[in-house]
């Protein structure tokens, strides 16, 4: 039981780190329609500027500020130079710009920081654990991730559904012709928008970045779990995603934990082994077929789009 | 600009236009690259030339279901898996015959296909290309879970497919002959099909869907065999990748990887019969040679690409036909 719970927490603080890297893509999804590949790199960006800042100013939420600080500006200006000539164009067109700056910002961190990955280093008050239910101990660490995106994730449900700037966010959304005759500068709007997804993306990079090794090419993998999200929840919904997060972070951990023993149940111990590794890590793609086979547009699809 | 650009015959027309030229020389070239490497001494360009032609058999399969069919498949690599790993297995349990080994390969792939197509096929657009993606990452998560084929390292194989006294693929030279002549066939039989009733069905259902569902064609049927055909033809190009390399590994299925096939097709041209081919050559090539300049070989390529997408619509192949196209 204690080691369900501990394996239930693991996947909440997988989902809303996969939030945050959906939330951006969903909304630049859904309002730029734009299929950014390259939003695994500004992931990856923040960790490597999280570590650099860290270090250089000795202080970790000063460190973390000037990362997240850093990966919106890089947001923005590619927003600038490159992604704004990529809108209204089709989806190929897309994922051959955004491949070339994943594989230009894979080689601009090799360049900067070095082929041998980086390590962030914790404040030794973060590296205790703590007894959350009798019995358990559980990383502190983890923890604050929980509690800090969970309320990254309220503020920009606040953002985005009751300040004026996410109502024209969500009206360029729906039509941005309309938005724009009606003398909002929807460019920039959207350079704040790609900026807002890059600071999300940089977040998770750099609230991750303790945990996992800084290392060249860490946000693809992550890249193609938050296109699951994005996918499984309805693109352009954020509800659909913060829903479609929670299931895929729980569905990956609970496969990982559980699908192993479920099938030494059955299985020999060696075919067991190496079923279940390759299972558990197909959990979350077989949930994501599983949701487009019944909802071909996922769970939350987007209105009158 | 043709009014109806779905119906227009595409490729190999009669009369000589510089594409054909093009086309002809680039055939004549690939013919005469052993004659080169056997002059000068040398194997490399052999060995990348082979790879060139073995990737543009697959982006080539690619090009009929996305760039004819309007199938955005993000998880073409796959098929070149599945392909490469009937091969490998099929060696390591000691059938090394390539009667056996390539049809094995050929039908895995395109039942692969068929499972993958009637379930995906219901989706459109980004989530088309989202539910390929989630199937070739699966494949290749079971990949790293064969551990009696070398899971997450890979299995080297130790005899290439054997055809008896018909064809030694041992040697180089004929090995990159049969490739050729398997990716000349490889664009007849796709040219052909293009222009066939049943080709004019798939671009017709890629123009306007519904349109072609109103006179009556059962369009998810066309669909699902045009993707099975491309799924057969790239699982022999994965048959033929795994004989050149010697080796496969869970890494040929890397979404990357599928992510370069749909960089060839687009930046050689979609919907030109020879824009795989032009595609992969510039992609191969231009790696290969920026390597030799610099270690930092992407931080050029990357952004060439990006280039590539935002200036340019149709590819290379439309700086070649020039206006002719629309």
């Amino acid at each position: 039981m204690l080691y369900f719970f501990e394996q239930f927490l693991n996947g909440i603080q997988l989902g809303m780190l996969l939030f945050l890297l959906a939330a951006g893509l969903t909304l630049i999804f859904g309002i730029m329609d734009l299929v950014n590949l390259a939003h695994g790199s500004l992931y990856m960006l923040g960790a490597y500027f999280a570590a650099s800042f860290v270090e250089w100013t000795d202080s970790f939420l000063l460190g973390a500020i000037l990362a997240l600080a850093a990966t919106a500006l890089v947001g923005m200006v590619l927003e600038v130079v490159a992604m704004r000539r990529l809108y209204g164009r089709n989806h190929l067109d897309h994922v051959l710009g955004t491949f070339g700056l994943l594989l230009f910002f894979n080689e601009l961190v090799r360049l900067i920081w070095g082929p041998a990955g980086m390590t962030l280093s914790l404040p030794p008050e973060m590296l205790n654990a703590i007894e959350v239910v009798p019995g358990l101990f559980y990383p502190l660490y983890r923890l604050v991730i929980i509690a800090v995106t969970l309320a990254v994730a309220v503020l920009i449900y606040f953002l985005i559904m009751r300040t004026r700037l996410g109502m024209l966010i969500r009206a360029g959304a729906s039509n941005r012709e309309m938005v724009g005759a009606l003398g909002v500068n929807i460019k920039l709007l959207y350079t704040l928008v790609f900026g807002l997804g890059a600071a999300l993306a940089g977040f998770a990079g750099l609230m991750q970045a303790p945990i996992l090794t800084v290392q060249i090419g860490m946000g693809e993998n992550i890249l193609i779990a938050a296109f699951v999200v994005v996918t499984i929840g309805g693109i352009g919904s954020i509800r659909g995603a913060f829903v479609a997060s929670l299931l895929v972070g729980l569905a990956d951990t609970v496969g990982r934990a559980f699908v192993p023993d479920l099938l030494r149940a059955f299985l020999s111990e060696s075919a067991s082994s190496s079923l279940g590794r390759a299972l558990s890590s197909m959990t979350i793609y077989l949930v994501m077929a599983l949701v487009l086979i019944v909802r071909p547009e996922g769970l939350f699809p987007a209105a009158s789009k | 600009m043709s009014p109806i650009p779905a119906v227009q015959k595409a490729g190999l027309p009669g009369v000589l236009t510089p594409r054909v030229a093009i086309n002809v020389a680039l055939i004549v070239i690939l013919a005469l690259v052993p004659v080169y490497t056997a002059l000068a001494g040398e194997t490399f360009a052999l060995t990348l030339f082979t790879r060139i032609i073995i990737l543009a058999i697959a982006a080539l399969s690619l090009n009929l279901i996305m760039g004819f069919g309007g199938m955005v498949s993000f998880g073409h690599a796959a098929y070149l898996g599945i392909g490469g790993y009937a091969v490998g297995i099929l060696a390591k349990e000691g059938i090394a015959s390539g009667f056996v080994q390539w049809p094995v390969a050929i039908a895995a792939a395109a039942l692969y296909a068929l499972v993958v197509g009637a379930l995906s096929l219901r989706t459109r657009g980004v989530y088309f290309i989202m539910i390929t993606l989630a199937f070739a990452q699966m494949i290749y998560y079971v990949a790293i879970g064969l551990d009696r084929y070398g899971g997450d390292d890979g299995l080297t194989i130790y005899h290439r497919s054997q055809f008896g006294a018909v064809v030694d693929l041992t040697n180089r030279t004929v090995f990159y002959y049969v490739c050729l002549g398997l990716l000349l066939v490889s664009i007849y039989l796709v040219w052909r099909i293009v222009n066939s009733r049943f080709g004019m069905v798939i671009q017709g259902a890629r123009s306007n869907e519904r349109r072609m569902r109103a006179i009556g064609f059962p369009t998810f049927r066309y669909r699902l065999v045009c993707f099975v055909i491309a799924g057969a033809m790239c699982g022999l190009a994965g048959a033929l990748l795994a004989n050149h390399t010697d080796f496969i590994s869970p890494a040929m299925m890397h979404w990357t990887r599928s992510g370069d096939l749909i960089v060839m097709v687009v930046l050689g041209g979609m919907q030109a019969m020879f824009g795989p081919l032009i595609g992969a050559l510039t992609f191969l090539v231009l790696e290969e040679g920026l390597s030799r300049v610099t270690v930092y070989s992407n931080l050029i390529l990357g952004p060439f690409l990006l280039v590539v997408a935002i200036s340019m619509h149709g590819g290379i192949d439309s700086l070649i036909a020039g206006s002719r196209r629309g």
